[in-house]
């Protein structure tokens, strides 16, 4: 399998809140590198994930399946994920594979951290 | 998408009657970058991925029912209701077929690795996003199960299918290939990953069947293309993981879709509703 082509910081914002800056290509193999943001973004109290895809690149299929299993692990830890930063297009895909139902869509990290105007 | 017999292949797939929507879509070539391409330019895995539905469209298909797809909204792993699997089936296909060539012959003949008993009815073109496949599968007692699924992404090295409301599973099936080892030139691997929920509850109750047959199912494929690939004796290594052992409840009225049931009654009422209308062709979807 080939090296993800991707990175993911994390920043907190606060106890509660973290966002995970996505930059490159969502695939299968990139896995690894979102698992470890993960563990990262839920060190502590955290209750709600912010995914910033300001930085996407590229993304097929499998990064689709393995954002629903990082969905899975939120769910579990009962935090909630949102988004921000998708181009129009990612933000079809989203709408097309019904992700959008579970991962809530914002305009922006303003509104992300406010949780206001999402699409869900 | 389960079947229970076994991994005979039939001779060819009854694919005929392309629907204007996708005689009119020119084949989506496989997206490459453009070098020197600009940060605004459409991505490159573009081309690769569906354009939104909101809810299917069909045309009549010869060879298939075509009924329980038409109308019907598509369902990934959120919207279905039994604990959440992945089962993956993994092929080594050798060092001197490239992923690509693989994946262009499984396209290309898709419906020729269905096992017997069940019919594939995609598009003349072969498998591009968007386009829209009638299924009928054998579930026994002389009932075909009639369902479908949506191309969602294709690429070079791989293609998705999502499924419909009512079909046994609300997920994605993803096909791919790749190079154990790209720096060297390793063997390919052919693997169908598998990512659902059994859709409602009566499909729930089911999996523990459901899990055998769809094993059964994607083995026999898997080996069908190793042969089309010319490899002597496939071997296919399969493997089932839960990903997520709660239930959806609040996703529990998926069962008035359910397909099964649907096809058992449209099995049983269909010589009934031809008797009835004699001088009209089959009911269009």
């Amino acid at each position: 399998m080939s090296a993800p082509a991707i990175t993911m910081d994390v920043r907190r914002i606060g106890d509660e809140v973290a966002v995970v800056d996505i930059k490159g290509e969502v695939t299968a193999a990139c896995e690894p590198v979102l698992m470890s943001a993960y563990e990262a973004a839920s060190d502590g109290k955290t209750t709600r994930l912010v995914l910033n895809f300001a930085g996407l690149e590229y993304m097929n299929s499998g990064g689709i399946g393995m954002l629903v299993t990082l969905l899975v692990r939120a769910n579990r830890q009962r935090q909630q994920l949102s988004a921000f930063g998708l181009s129009a297009h990612y933000r079809e895909i989203f709408e097309l594979t019904r992700l959008d139902e579970a991962i809530a869509i914002y305009d922006s990290e303003e509104a992300a951290l406010d949780g206001t105007g999402g699409s869900r | 998408m389960t079947e229970t017999a076994g991994p005979d292949r039939v001779r060819s797939a009854e694919q005929i009657g392309l629907s204007a929507r996708e005689a009119a879509a020119a084949p989506v070539p496989d997206a490459a970058p453009a070098p020197g391409a600009a940060k605004n330019d459409p991505p490159r895995d573009a081309a690769s991925w569906a354009k939104k539905v909101e809810r299917l469209e069909v045309d009549p298909r010869d060879g298939v029912r075509g009924t329980n797809v038409a109308g019907r909204r598509l369902t990934g792993p959120v919207q279905g209701f039994g604990k959440m699997w992945q089962k993956s089936y993994r092929m080594k296909a050798g060092s001197q077929i490239s992923p690509e060539a693989a994946i262009a012959t499984w396209k290309e003949h898709f419906p020729e690795f269905w096992p017997k008993g069940s019919r594939f009815a995609g598009a003349l073109t072969g498998i591009n996003p968007g386009d829209v496949a009638l299924l009928d599968l054998s579930i026994g007692g002389g009932v075909k199960l009639s369902t479908g699924v949506f191309v969602l992404y294709a690429d070079a090295e791989s293609f998705t299918l999502m499924t419909p409301q009512g079909h046994m599973f609300a997920g994605w099936i993803t096909f791919s290939a790749e190079r154990e080892d790209p720096g060297t030139g390793g063997e390919t691997i052919v693997q169908v990953l598998v990512l659902m929920r059994a859709n409602d509850p009566l499909y729930e109750m089911g999996m523990p069947v459901m899990h055998r047959k769809e094993d059964k199912f994607w083995v026999a494929t898997l080996t069908a293309l190793g042969h089309r690939l010319g490899l002597a004796d496939p071997k296919v290594e399969a493997k089932t993981t839960c990903v997520d052992t709660k239930r959806q409840w609040r996703h529990a009225s998926n069962i008035w879709h359910n397909s099964g049931v649907r096809s058992v009654l449209q099995t049983v009422t269909g010589p009934l509703a031809r008797t009835r209308r004699p001088d009209k062709g089959p009911a269009k979807t």
